[in-house]
């Protein structure tokens, strides 16, 4: 038993329980309907634009890249355009490789101990390729959602939807994205358990979204393929807090205000979180900067003078000594004659 | 000590399993072999660094100020505010763990406080205590935890843990650098006074004689005589470097080590026959006693020790009149040339775009810097044509290349030392993929850990390391692991006499100069290390 998942565990099935109850035995259908939400999007927009503006606002002072390649410097080597990227166009490059393919991960190795003593780094591709579905499955969930906040439906999202349901599997229509995700959702937690060194490096606060990711996954499914909540009236609601004229219709099932709270909770987490990795990523000088330091220089903007010692402190210290060693030195020493009449004086 | 250190075999027998108690609930246990010395109070007054003073670490009471805990909180806060980098790899690792069995400590200790994403936890709790709305108010479920000297002690145990080496930056799906993390969290240390003595002396000593070692100006230069005779002894020519010359077109820097402690010493003579023989083609170039130090242990130490004994190369520069700057072999020295220098003592308008004198070639990836790493400029020679140079007198080694960290993951200093190398040496065999290049692994005692006196640790970080060539070693009969660094140069030997004793060490420039046919050299019998040379066995005995 894990004490740190135990915890979030507990906190995603109170906060089930309070909209399910809330709903369902005190018909709190506003508080989780309207308010709540229009709460929690007020957080999300404003605590992430307060933690990019604070990111933004702390300067740069050193051009720190991580070079994964080689330089451009000679016709005898060929540089890695976008691993050490030399301009904008190879920083972009690398950027949105990183950004939309995890490229960064995706050179992941296991370091592994063979007959004793042969180590071996073999690429493991797991990670990648889960966090890749994960990530996608949930892009797809959310644009897949702009069906109940617009209207018409906007073409790009049928045209996913299309996509998303591709199988064509029972009734209504398997979206693949939401199985996806539950699946990614749950192997992302099983390896934080199951590996030694993630059981022993995880938080609460990385159990925490988790958790609420498959609840909110969960209760989605539960919704479409078993509950069969009343989509019309659901988008009623939806459209409502769209167009600022908020409406409760009757009868959606508090299923679907749980299923909205969890959300809600999402949004409202998320600027306070590890989950702000969805801006930090746009700000790592280590990947957002160019490796052509040499070349073009990075301005400071605190760079402030520092003490040193000048050549002149070190020839005053060592000038007899260079002298007799036969190195050149700035002043010459006066002759010591001149220095003991000095000092009569 | 040498008694204390475990053997080779034990020590590779690592335990990975973490312990039943969470990191938090596990206090730190100081052990001997696993840490270095604390700085001479001595070394710290020169410098004017806070809390000069006797102390140990093995001791309860490590004589910090009544107010460590505001010191240590205004240093977070004004260092988040000062980097951008700090504030966003405090907030946006997920530990997805990608980073866990990426650091060599780790692989060698099996200690999972080793593992950069906990290495840098270990910072970010006391962070999110201390800065964040959510710790303040959730505390330990956020995963924050109040400063405690415990606290502290474990920060200075597993940051002078870490070589800065930046192999986890590589893997990380948001580039977090615990590189950078380091280097802030000792920064916040030495405000207090807690720094290790082996980087503290150095700094010391190269802010006053202009190198680490403490050598004085006409000590070095009479090193440098002693090269000059071991030279003429082996090939009958005599090398005339020039000192502190005014009016030379180049001035050229390199680690003090080198001069120092062989095998180091053997690419300092590379360097100097190098020297000599260009000069015929119109090299004009001269050293320095005042900048004889490339390497910078103020990097170890802070920003802005960093950039007090970085200024000497520019203002050297300048006083010499010199047109650029040529900079020898070394790792750390060219993370601080290529991503700080500029910034930090620059612009050096007073210098011009390197140009090499003999081939004419420009330096445009230097414009700004206007420095040149010495594996580019002897590349260019060779590519060039320029040198008169016979492999076969290398054909003694069976060669591998060590990456080092920084000209790896911190420049991409990569193609320039392979290609040198397959021109000077016939037989070069590559370590496992993801042990090389911008994969490399560190020697285990880079960003000032190559003491003696914790020789267990060096020994761990270097074990993958020395693992990599034991492949080499055993399937193409290696016996040579080449070097741009030096710290590699004298933290490898110990390393490989530790593993594999047959494999020796060395720089790129040695191997240069053993198969550069100098004008008017005598028939070569030995290489530079005095052994004799491949089928000249007799000769030497002579």
């Amino acid at each position: 038993m894990n004490a740190n998942y135990m915890y979030s565990l507990i906190a995603v099935i109170i906060l089930l329980l309070l909209a399910y109850v809330g709903v369902a035995g005190m018909h709190l259908e506003v508080l989780f309907g309207v308010i709540i939400p229009y709460a929690a999007i007020a957080i999300f927009i404003g605590g992430f634009i307060y933690k990019v503006v604070d990111w933004a606002k702390s300067p740069v002072p050193f051009p720190i890249t991580t070079t994964a390649g080689q330089q451009a410097s000679l016709p005898m080597v060929s540089p890695a355009l976008i691993d050490n990227p030399k301009n904008k166009t190879g920083v972009v490059i690398r950027m949105l490789l990183d950004i939309l393919l995890f490229r960064s991960l995706f050179r992941n190795t296991r370091f592994e101990v063979r007959d004793t003593n042969k180590f071996s780094y073999e690429l493991e591709k797991w990670l990648w390729l889960f966090a890749l579905i994960f990530h996608y499955a949930f892009l797809t969930v959310v644009v897949r959602h702009l069906r109940f906040f617009t209207e018409p439906v906007l073409l790009p999202v049928q045209l996913l939807e299309k996509l998303d349901s591709f199988f064509q599997v029972g009734l209504p229509v398997l979206y693949l994205s939401g199985v996806a995700l539950l699946a990614a959702s749950i192997y992302l937690f099983l390896r934080r358990v199951f590996i030694p060194q993630m059981r022993y490096i995880s938080l609460p606060a990385d159990y925490f979204p988790l958790f609420l990711i498959m609840g909110i996954a969960g209760s989605g499914l539960l919704m479409r393929y078993f509950a069969k909540v009343d989509i019309v009236s659901a988008k009623e609601l939806t459209m409502g807090l769209v167009t600022l004229r908020p409406t409760i219709p009757e009868g959606i099932g508090a299923i679907f205000y749980v299923h909205l709270f969890l959300v809600c909770v999402l949004l409202a987490y998320f600027p306070f979180s590890k989950l702000m990795h969805l801006g930090g990523i746009f700000f790592s000088p280590t990947r957002n900067m160019p490796g052509n330091n040499r070349e073009v220089r990075h301005a400071n903007p605190w760079n402030y003078p520092v003490k040193i010692h000048t050549y002149e402190d070190y020839e005053d210290e060592f000038r007899e000594k260079m002298i007799e060693a036969g190195l050149p030195v700035e002043k010459m020493p006066e002759p010591k004659e001149n220095l003991e009449e000095g000092k009569k004086e | 000590m040498a008694d204390e250190l475990p053997k080779s075999e034990k020590l590779i027998d690592v335990d990975y399993s973490p312990p039943s108690r969470g990191w938090m609930d596990t206090p730190v246990k100081i052990r001997k072999g696993m840490y270095c010395y604390a700085g001479n109070p001595k070394s710290l007054e020169l410098l004017g660094a806070p809390n000069p003073r006797q102390w140990n670490p093995l001791d309860e009471d490590w004589k910090l100020p009544d107010n460590w805990k505001e010191i240590v909180f205004e240093g977070l806060r004004e260092r988040i505010d000062k980097f951008r980098s700090f504030k966003v790899f405090m907030d946006i690792c997920v530990r997805c763990g990608a980073c866990s069995d990426k650091c060599h400590f780790f692989i060698g200790s099996g200690d999972p406080k080793n593992m950069p994403v906990l290495r840098a936890e270990l910072i970010r709790s006391v962070y999110r205590n201390d800065f964040t709305k959510a710790g303040k108010i959730l505390g330990r479920l956020a995963g924050a935890r109040p400063m405690t000297l415990d606290v502290l002690k474990e920060w200075w145990y597993y940051l002078f843990q870490c070589s800065e080496c930046r192999r986890c930056s590589l893997y990380c799906p948001y580039g977090i650098d615990t590189a950078e993390i380091t280097i802030i969290g000792r920064e916040i240390l030495n405000l207090l006074g807690l720094n290790i003595d082996w980087i503290a002396t150095p700094v010391a000593n190269c802010y006053r004689t202009g190198n680490h070692l403490g050598i004085q100006p006409h000590a070095f230069k009479d090193m440098m005589e002693f090269f000059v005779d071991d030279i003429e002894e082996i090939t009958g020519v005599r090398v005339e470097p020039s000192f502190n010359r005014k009016g030379a077109e180049i001035l050229f820097i390199t680690p003090s080590g080198d001069v120092f402690a062989d095998p180091g010493t053997y690419t300092a003579m590379g360097y100097l026959m190098l020297f000599h023989y260009l000069k015929d083609l119109g090299l004009d170039i001269t050293w320095s006693t005042y900048g004889s130090e490339g390497g910078n242990f103020g990097f170890f130490t802070s920003h802005e020790t960093m950039k007090r004994l970085n200024a000497k190369m520019y203002y050297e520069a300048k006083r010499l009149g010199v047109k650029w700057i040529l900079g020898g072999e070394c790792g750390h020295m060219w993370r601080v040339i290529h991503q700080y220098m500029d910034t930090m003592n620059g612009p050096a308008d007073f210098l011009e775009e390197p140009v090499n004198p003999i081939t004419g070639t420009r330096f445009t990836n230097a414009k700004s810097t206007k420095m040149v790493h010495i594996a580019e400029f002897t590349a260019d020679l060779i590519y060039h044509n320029k040198l008169n140079l016979d492999p076969s007198r290398n054909d003694n080694l069976r060669v591998t290349f060590h990456d080092s960290c920084n000209p790896s993951r911190g420049m991409g200093l990569l193609d320039e030392p392979r290609y040198v190398i397959q021109n000077v040496c016939k037989n070069f065999y590559e370590m496992p993929a993801n042990t090389i290049r911008e994969q490399t692994f560190c020697c285990g005692s880079g960003s000032g850990l190559n003491a003696g006196e914790n020789m267990e640790l060096r020994m761990m970080g270097g074990m993958p390391r020395a693992n990599a060539v034991k492949f080499v070693k055993e399937k193409y009969d290696v016996n040579m692991l080449a070097c741009v660094c030096a710290i590699d140069r004298a933290a490898l030997p110990a390393l490989m006499d530790y593993y594999h004793p047959e494999v020796d060490v060395t720089g790129l420039h040695e191997m240069v100069a053993n198969a550069l046919i100098l004008p008017g050299e005598k028939k070569r019998t030995t290489n530079l290390r005095g052994e004799p040379l491949l089928g000249m066995e007799d000769e030497d005995a002579e």
